[in-house]
This record gives C-alpha cells, sequence and structure tokens, in this order.
C-alpha cells in the first residue's frame, strides 16, 4: 500500500510505469482515505468506489499487455459536481438538479477518460459556482483541512479540499470570479485559471457564460501544466474555445522564462488586505528578485470598478442562464404549486409551477444574483446597470493590456485574507463578496490567473500568491511560477489531518 | 370607403437546413413528436450552440436575393422570455445587429393593381420554438422537434396599402424563397408564418386619423391573410365610427384570427408588458461577413421571378399579365413554358397553349405540371405541327386532349386518330361550292341584306369544315370562301 500523503501525479505515473505501485493500488489507497476523511469534510457529493476501481484495474491490464496509455493512465481525478458526466449525478451543488444525471460527459471529462484518468468522484461546490465559501451547497459546506472550523473557499472548494487533504492527487474546478484560485489560495494548493477560450466549456453547467473557465488544482506546477495539457484546446462543441496551439506545458516548465519581468500591481495593496498576507506577497517579490527578476509596480486604475463590474455581468448572465430551470423539461418540480394567496390565483397553473419549483429549487444566494441580473437587464436599467458594466469590462482590458506592455507577468495576493471561519460571512454577502476582488479582473479581462502557496499564517492558514499573465500565455506563467516554487517549500505543506 | 389601409408584415420562414440552427439534431418533419432532439435543442445544461453555417449561407442568400445590405459584422442576443416551448426560456435571435437591413419585395402586376415594391425592415436570423399542442384533459403537450430550427424573420416596412397587395407581396415572396430553394414555405405545415400589423388612415376634419394598430396573428393560410386584413379594416373602419379612439388613444393590440367564424379575436398576450431582457449571446462568437463570402453566395442564386417576368415580357413579347401568370404558379410553370419555346420558337403560341389548355387541364384534373402526361417535349412537337399546318388548332385541342387521356405521343394519336389538315386548292373549292349550293337561302340573306356578311360567312366556313371532317386549313378555307362569293355576288 502507498501513502498518498506528499505525492503528486507527475510522482505517481512514475511510480506506475517503473512499477513501484499499480494504479488499482493507487485509486484503493485515495479511495479508503477519502473514506476516512470524507465525514469530516464532506468533499464528495458522489463516489462510486467500483467505477473508479475498475478504471484503474483496466489501466493496469493494458500496461501489463503493453498497449500505449494516455497521459493521466491510472490517476484519480477530482471533478467538481458542475461538470457533466454521463450517467452520473451532477447536481450542481443545487437541490434544483438533486435527480439530474446527464446522458453526455463534459468534454473535459471525456478528454480525461481519453487521457486514462480515474474518475473518483464529484466535489461539493457552492450552489451553481455562487458563492466563495462553499457554504452556498444545498448539501452542506466543505471544510477547509488545515482548520475544519474555517471555509475552504470556493465556489470549488470540494475540488480544492479533495486535492488538499490528499483524496485525490489532482483535481478540476470552474472559476468565473475567482472560484478556482480563491480556494487553492485558502487551501495551500495551486490553482488555475487558463485563459479564457483554453478550455471547453461543453457539458460545464453556465453560471456567467463569458467568465466561466474550467481549471486545475494540484500540489505543485507539474501537475498543473500536466493537467492543463489534458483539458486544454479547441473543442468543435464550443464557439468560444479558441484554436491556438497547445504548448507541452509540462516539458518547458523548468525551463526558465526568457525574460523575467514581474509587475506588482499597486492597487491590490490597499485597504483591506491582511497584513500577514501583504508581508507574504512582498517576500515573494524579494524571492523573485533574488532570482533576478526585474520588478516594477504597475497600475491597473479600473480595478476598483471590477467588483461592481463582475456583480452586473455574471448576475445578469446567470439570471439567463439559469432560467431553464422552471420544472418544465428538467430540474426540480414542486409537487405543490397550489395559490398561496388570493393574488395567486389569477397566476395561471403553469406559471405557479415554475414559481414554485424556483422557490424551492434555488438557495437564496442563486436567487439573490437572479433577481439582480434581471433587473441589471430589464428595460430601462440596462443601459444603467448591464451596458456600463460592459463598459468598464473594455477599461479593464485595456489595464491589463497596458500593464503588459513593460511586464510579463502581474503578481498579487490572491486574497485579501486567509480562511475564515464558517458563518462568519453568510449573512452578509458584500462581506463574501470582497473575498475574490484580486481575482474577478481576470475573468472580465479573459486573461489566465494562478494562485500558488506562498506562506502560511501565525495560525498556521496557507497563503496565496496570484499571478497574472496575458491571454494565452499560460506557458510563461507556468514557468514565471515555477521559479518561485522552485525556491521555496511552501507547495509541498499538507494540513495535519489524522 | 373613404380610408387607407395602412399594412406592415412580419414573416417567419424557416430554412430547409438538415441540422438545426445551433446544433446537429435533426429537422425533418412530420416525425413522432420530441423525435428530432439533442441535448442542445433541448437546452440541457451545459450545452452550448454552435451555429450552424449552412443556415447562415441560406440566410445570407435571401437577403442579397432581396436586395437587402449586408452587415459586416453581425452578432446574436438572447431574448429572455419563460414559456414550455422555448426549452431554454431564451431564444437565441438577434437584436440590435441584425444581419441584414433594408431591401424589398416586389408586387407582382395584377389587372387590379399590383406594380409597387414594399420596402423591407430587417432580416434576422433565430432559433425556432417548440409547438404546444392543447390536448385532452386540461393538459398542453410539449413537441420540441421544432425549437431550434433555423427561423428567417423578415420584416417588411408598413408600404402595403391594400389587402390584395398584402397578399401579392406575401405570394411573391414564397415564390422567391422557392426560386432560391431556401425554404418549402408550406403554411399548413408552418415553415412560413406570418403575422400582419394594421391600421387605417382616415381622413376626417379636413386631416388624416389613425387607428390603433392591430398585430393580426394565427394566418394559415394565403386566404386567411386576405380574409383577416380584410375584416380587420373594416372592423377598424366601423369601431373608429363608435368610439373615436385613435393611435394615440390605445396601445398596440394583438388579435388572433379565428377562421371558421371569420373574425379577429383579442389574444391574451403571453407577458403583460414585453420585457425581453435582450442581451448578446456569450456562448456564440460574433459573425464577420466580408465581401468574398457575399459574392460566392451571389453565385449561388439563379434567375428570380422578378427578371423571369421581365425576360419574357422583353425577349418573348409576352404581356406583363401573361408574363406574371407563367411565372407567379412557380418555377415548374415558368421552367415547361421556357422549356417550349426553346423547342418552337413560338412564345406566344405557348403562352396561349400552356394558359388555356395545359395548366387548365392540370387545375381540372388536380395534378401538379410535374405529374401532367404530355411534357414540354410532347406539347413542343403538338405545337410544331400546328405551326407547320399538318394540324389545325381545334385538331390540335383534340390531339393533346387524346394525349392526355392515352399517354400516348403526337404521332401515335395523329395515326390513331386520322388526323392531317386538308390543303388541297380543289377539295376545298369542291366544299365550298357543296355548301353554297347546298345553302340557297344563305345566299339569299347575304344578297338581300338580312343578315350580316360576316354572320353568313361563318356559317358557310362551318359547312366547309363539316364536310371536310374538321381538316380543312381553316385559313385556307376563308381566303377561298371570300373569293367564290366575290365571284358569286360581284
Amino acid at each position: 500500500m502507498i501513502d498518498p500523503t506528499r505525492s503528486t501525479a507527475v510522482h505517481l505515473l512514475a511510480q506506475m510505469s517503473s512499477g513501484e505501485v499499480s494504479a488499482e493500488e493507487i485509486t484503493r489507497a485515495y479511495v479508503d482515505r477519502a473514506e476516512r476523511l470524507n465525514p469530516t469534510l464532506n468533499v464528495f457529493l458522489h463516489r462510486d468506489v467500483q467505477k473508479a476501481l475498475d478504471q484503474a484495474k483496466a489501466v493496469d491490464a493494458r500496461r501489463a499487455a503493453g498497449d500505449s496509455l494516455g497521459p493521466l493512465a491510472g490517476i484519480p481525478v477530482a471533478i467538481k459536481d458542475v461538470l457533466c458526466t454521463l450517467g452520473e449525478p451532477t447536481t450542481c451543488g443545487s437541490r434544483m438538479l438533486k435527480s439530474f444525471r446527464p446522458p453526455y460527459d463534459a468534454t473535459v471529462i471525456s478528454k480525461l477518460r481519453a487521457a486514462d484518468a480515474v474518475i473518483v468522484g464529484k466535489t461539493n461546490m457552492d450552489e451553481f459556482a455562487m458563492g466563495s465559501s462553499t457554504e452556498n451547497s444545498a448539501y452542506g459546506p466543505t471544510r477547509n483541512p488545515w482548520d475544519t472550523t474555517r471555509i475552504p473557499g470556493g465556489s470549488s472548494g470540494g475540488s480544492a479540499v479533495a486535492v488538499a487533504a490528499d483524496l485525490a492527487p489532482i483535481s478540476l474546478g470552474s472559476d468565473t470570479g475567482g472560484s478556482i484560485r480563491q480556494p487553492a489560495a485558502l487551501c495551500g494548493i495551486v490553482g488555475l485559471k487558463p485563459s479564457y477560450g483554453r478550455v471547453s466549456r461543453y457539458g460545464l453547467i453556465a453560471f456567467a457564460s463569458s467568465l466561466d473557465q474550467v481549471g486545475p488544482f494540484s500540489h505543485d506546477l507539474a501537475d498543473t501544466a500536466l493537467l492543463l495539457g489534458v483539458i486544454a484546446g479547441r473543442d468543435p462543441m464550443d464557439s468560444t474555445s479558441v484554436d491556438t496551439p497547445v504548448p507541452d506545458y509540462l516539458g518547458t516548465l523548468d525551463t526558465p522564462p526568457p525574460s523575467l519581468r514581474v509587475g506588482i500591481v499597486r492597487e491590490y495593496f490597499g485597504e483591506g488586505l491582511d497584513p500577514e498576507i501583504e508581508a507574504a506577497v512582498r517576500e515573494a517579490v524579494r524571492v523573485y528578485e533574488a532570482a533576478g527578476a526585474t520588478v516594477r509596480e504597475v497600475s491597473l486604475p479600473h480595478s476598483k470598478y471590477g467588483g461592481p463590474a463582475y456583480y452586473l455581468v455574471a448576475p445578469a448572465e446567470c439570471s439567463s442562464n439559469l432560467s431553464r430551470y422552471d420544472g418544465t423539461i428538467f430540474g426540480h418540480r414542486a409537487e405543490d404549486f397550489s395559490a398561496r394567496t388570493p393574488e395567486e390565483e389569477s397566476i395561471p397553473p403553469l406559471i405557479r409551477m415554475m414559481m414554485a419549483s424556483r422557490a424551492e429549487g434555488f438557495g437564496p444566494e442563486v436567487k439573490r444574483r437572479i433577481m439582480l441580473g434581471t433587473f441589471a437587464l430589464s428595460a430601462g436599467y440596462a443601459d444603467q446597470y448591464y451596458n456600463q458594466a460592459l463598459k468598464v469590462r473594455r477599461l479593464i482590458r485595456n489595464d491589463f493590456d497596458n500593464a503588459f506592455k513593460d511586464v510579463d507577468v502581474l503578481i498579487g495576493p490572491t486574497t485579501p485574507t486567509a480562511a475564515f471561519k464558517l458563518g462568519e460571512k453568510t449573512s452578509d454577502p458584500l462581506a463574501m463578496y470582497l473575498s475574490d476582488i484580486y481575482t474577478i479582473t481576470t475573468n472580465l479581462a479573459g486573461i489566465p490567473g494562478l494562485s500558488i502557496p506562498c506562506g502560511m499564517t501565525k495560525s498556521g492558514l496557507p497563503i496565496g500568491l496570484q499571478l497574472m499573465a496575458p491571454a494565452f500565455a499560460e506557458e510563461t506563467l507556468l514557468r514565471t511560477a515555477r521559479v518561485f516554487e522552485k525556491a521555496t517549500d511552501w507547495h509541498s505543506r499538507r494540513p495535519g489531518l489524522s | 370607403m373613404d380610408y387607407t389601409i395602412i399594412i406592415g408584415l412580419e414573416v417567419h420562414v424557416q430554412l430547409l437546413t438538415e441540422s438545426k440552427m445551433f446544433s446537429a439534431c435533426g429537422t425533418d418533419f412530420g416525425l413522432p413528436p420530441n423525435t428530432q432532439t439533442d441535448p442542445v435543442s433541448l437546452g440541457m445544461p451545459g450545452t452550448l450552440p454552435v451555429m450552424n453555417r449552412k443556415a447562415f449561407d441560406l440566410a445570407l442568400k435571401t437577403a442579397v436575393a432581396l436586395g437587402a445590405e449586408i452587415a459586416a459584422f453581425t452578432k446574436w442576443d438572447r431574448k429572455n422570455y419563460y414559456y414550455p416551448d422555448l426549452p431554454k426560456n431564451y431564444q437565441i435571435s438577434q437584436y440590435d445587429l441584425p444581419f441584414s437591413r433594408g431591401g424589398s419585395i416586389p408586387i407582382p402586376v395584377r389587372k387590379d393593381g399590383g406594380g409597387s415594391r414594399v420596402r423591407l425592415t430587417r432580416v434576422h436570423l433565430e432559433e425556432d420554438t417548440g409547438k404546444l399542442t392543447h390536448g385532452t384533459g386540461g393538459f398542453s403537450e410539449v413537441d420540441l422537434n421544432r425549437a431550434g430550427i433555423p427561423l428567417l424573420e423578415i420584416v417588411t416596412e408598413p408600404d402595403i396599402r391594400t389587402v390584395a397587395d398584402a397578399k401579392g407581396c406575401l405570394e411573391e415572396l414564397r415564390l422567391t424563397l422557392r426560386y432560391l430553394g431556401v425554404s418549402d414555405c408550406e403554411m399548413q405545415e408552418g415553415s412560413l408564418r406570418c403575422d400582419a400589423n394594421i391600421n387605417l388612415h382616415i381622413p376626417h376634419e379636413g386631416r388624416t386619423v389613425a387607428t390603433p394598430i392591430v398585430e393580426i396573428k394565427n394566418l394559415n393560410s394565403f386566404r386567411s391573410v386576405e380574409r383577416a386584413l380584410q375584416y380587420e379594416a373594416e372592423r377598424q373602419y366601423e369601431k373608429w365610427k363608435r368610439d373615436g379612439l385613435t393611435i394615440h388613444d390605445a396601445h398596440k393590440e394583438t388579435r388572433g384570427w379565428n377562421d371558421p367564424e371569420g373574425v379577429t379575436k383579442p389574444q391574451r398576450q403571453k407577458e403583460t408588458a414585453a420585457d425581453y431582457r435582450y442581451f448578446p449571446e456569450p456562448d456564440l462568437v460574433p459573425v464577420e461577413v466580408d465581401e468574398p463570402w457575399i459574392a460566392r453566395i451571389r453565385a449561388t442564386i439563379g434567375e428570380l421571378p422578378t427578371e423571369r417576368r421581365q425576360r419574357f415580357e422583353s425577349d418573348f413579347g409576352l404581356s406583363a399579365y401573361d408574363a406574371n401568370v407563367l411565372v407567379e404558379q412557380g418555377e415548374e410553370v415558368a421552367d415547361y413554358f421556357d422549356a417550349v419555346v426553346k423547342a418552337t420558337g413560338e412564345a406566344k403560341l405557348a403562352s396561349n397553349w400552356i394558359q388555356q389548355d395545359v395548366l387548365r387541364i392540370a387545375k381540372e384534373t388536380k395534378v401538379s405540371l410535374a405529374e401532367f402526361p404530355v411534357g414540354a417535349e410532347g406539347l413542343a412537337d403538338l405545337i410544331n405541327r400546328v405551326k407547320r399546318k399538318e394540324l389545325n388548332t381545334n385538331q390540335g385541342r383534340e390531339v393533346l386532349a387524346k394525349m392526355i387521356e392515352t399517354g400516348e405521343p403526337v404521332d401515335a394519336v395523329i395515326a390513331a386518330g386520322g388526323y392531317g389538315m386538308v390543303s388541297d386548292q380543289g377539295e376545298i373549292v369542291a366544299a365550298i361550292e357543296a355548301a353554297i349550293a347546298a345553302n340557297p337561302k344563305a345566299m339569299d340573306d347575304l344578297k338581300g341584306g338580312k343578315k350580316k356578311p360576316e354572320a353568313v360567312k361563318g356559317f358557310l366556313r362551318g359547312q366547309v369544315m363539316k364536310q371536310t371532317g374538321g381538316k380543312a386549313d381553316p385559313a385556307l378555307v376563308s381566303e377561298l370562301l371570300d373569293a367564290k362569293l366575290a365571284e358569286l355576288i360581284g
């Protein structure tokens, strides 16, 4: 039996190919660990252990037969429950989709299967990926393995904890405003939001279509590069996926980037940033300087409008994307939709059914954003809100374009604070929204963003460093981050779970 | 009728594509409910639309043929509303940047009018919705076979001034779309749907008063378009006389045409106030149309109905009316005509034969021209024989009737019926003399001026034809009869 603690996908692949361990043993070890820890952490919403073990055994059999194997052969992967998996529950963390079993795989899932990965389970998340703590799940919160009284971040909290707590070496999440990077930072692991269009969104249940992107979680950048290489690329089923070549991210990872010009975003060091986080990020800057980087301060002057713009664009799109969940064709259907008030009696039964189904099926945060978005798009308000937000979005994009004229990557904190306590911000949506303040602008601009571990607070909570690069410069982003990873050992820290 | 009718049309046309507008799913009509669906057209979670380029090409072809201006940049928008025939509860459509603006539809010349053009506001592309059937037991059933079929929306300016012109415009549009091969335009099957906006301009106390605009829906045939508009014009006039309400006093009203009752009735709106919350569809990329693309599309457009009418008039010397009769009935008829003209060099003769015989008989026997037993070659053969005076016109008619009846070619029918024209002068003169001798009263009438000479001549010509078994060359009979009578009477 192997102990998955401290292992990574790249390491496990090497061990399998040298015959030290079998795929079945690996899957068994992770599955057993999940069996033990899941009741505490609440990572998985759905697992099919037998199916996972069968997949692993099949890899072993093919390896024994000398067949060629995919790049993730025998590697357990946890999947955020926002991604459709053929015939398996895909709930999106919502009561609305409690019984939904898609008749198709998301493109990224097809790619994982083609790479011979072993899918070990579907992970918990904020309902429809809306939230920053995984407390908005209809299936209970996921807990941070570094301190189980704290949140793991969100919305991809389950996938982040799956990796952080070694219930899987790698996992997939989705990031609309920080939903990969923020939980990665709060759980002490690596999380990448690729450029918009780098990875297919087909089969990713939409929150905000123009911002959503699928990306990897892992312990180190080698695994990030490996997994990104598998899932990236143009998909004819997604018109917004882009046909730019997918470089060999893993092959070039250890080659230092040809130029190392690092920009520090002035606006990311203002009010609200925890001093411990700031200190860790400043220390990271010194690590880069020591590695020979030229560091300069840059400005993203419209950053402060990022939050307001994001909370108009994302809810607007979500109000439309989620309108299909009305109990008519699919989604939760209310059993009782009788008129509750005399006024409701004049409403046709069909409309009452839709109203009751949506009232029961969605949680409060989803409803809040649907209402916000519906309002922002309404006649007479669209110019003031939605269209204004689109203008801001262009300004933010221009800010980044200007900044990248002088630097190759931008660095800053991923989050303003470390992981907070469960329940601490649930009654204050605005405070919750602020935890994505440094991550949302990359989604608005469509550029890649990466969070890597860069320190620990005095109370033992992880701190994340965010790196950003121009669109489709993931290779530069990973190689630049690798300079820091090589010089430090934050990425090898593991929570002290029993 | 002291008012002007103002009409504008909004036409929806399903494009003939093998797959839907934004998915690979099939589009066949008439299959069991919900069998022409896939995860994308059902709007299932996580699915994404991908534009059908063939549909876009057909849309471009239509707009180019209608003389519209093609936008260099066009995008998709979501039109949001809750309705069970709309699986996503939004329709992918085009809002502020449609792929085409302007253009026009000509109204063909009729005996009672026509001849103008109706300007187009815009043409845009969208996905069709599903279909609701309000079935038994108080339940409504949803069929999503239609959901996602490419749908072209063609909106005209309110340029139409008569009900007949509205029908003419719609018919010309259908004809053009069929010529282009972009749609089968079957109103009964719903591949062509038309809504009409109508109000009246009434001269009143030295100014013009406009009645409130009404949108008429549920027009399922050309006949219902005509009847509904006629009804609605009269209804609005009577209503105005009663209540005097004008366009400034009332909102636009939607009324449905009730065909059995022959009336329009107020329709309940889908929503109290339409706020579709349009915004750009983030799942699709904008489309940029360049000149080479338009040129490629233009090259696929053949001769259109208007051009064909003009050719029939200018090249063949047909009247506008005759040219229209041959063109308005579809490509089949005009192709048939073109083929007959090509084989005979006789446009007017061909036009007469086709209009007076072929189309009449086809209509009577309820067969299409494709099923008509005498093809263009057969008719051309017959016309050539008449032209060569092997047959006279009446014989030709009989031969054609026998050809249709027996399905035999011209030769066989002539041989079997013993047709052939008598052009022998001696034989005809003998018959004339015999006819005169047998009818002394006719000669008396002629001499005494009791009857008009033409009447008497007609009678005698008939007698001669009778004697020759209908085979005499009628022109020769007239000529020789005139000579004979001149000789006898002096």
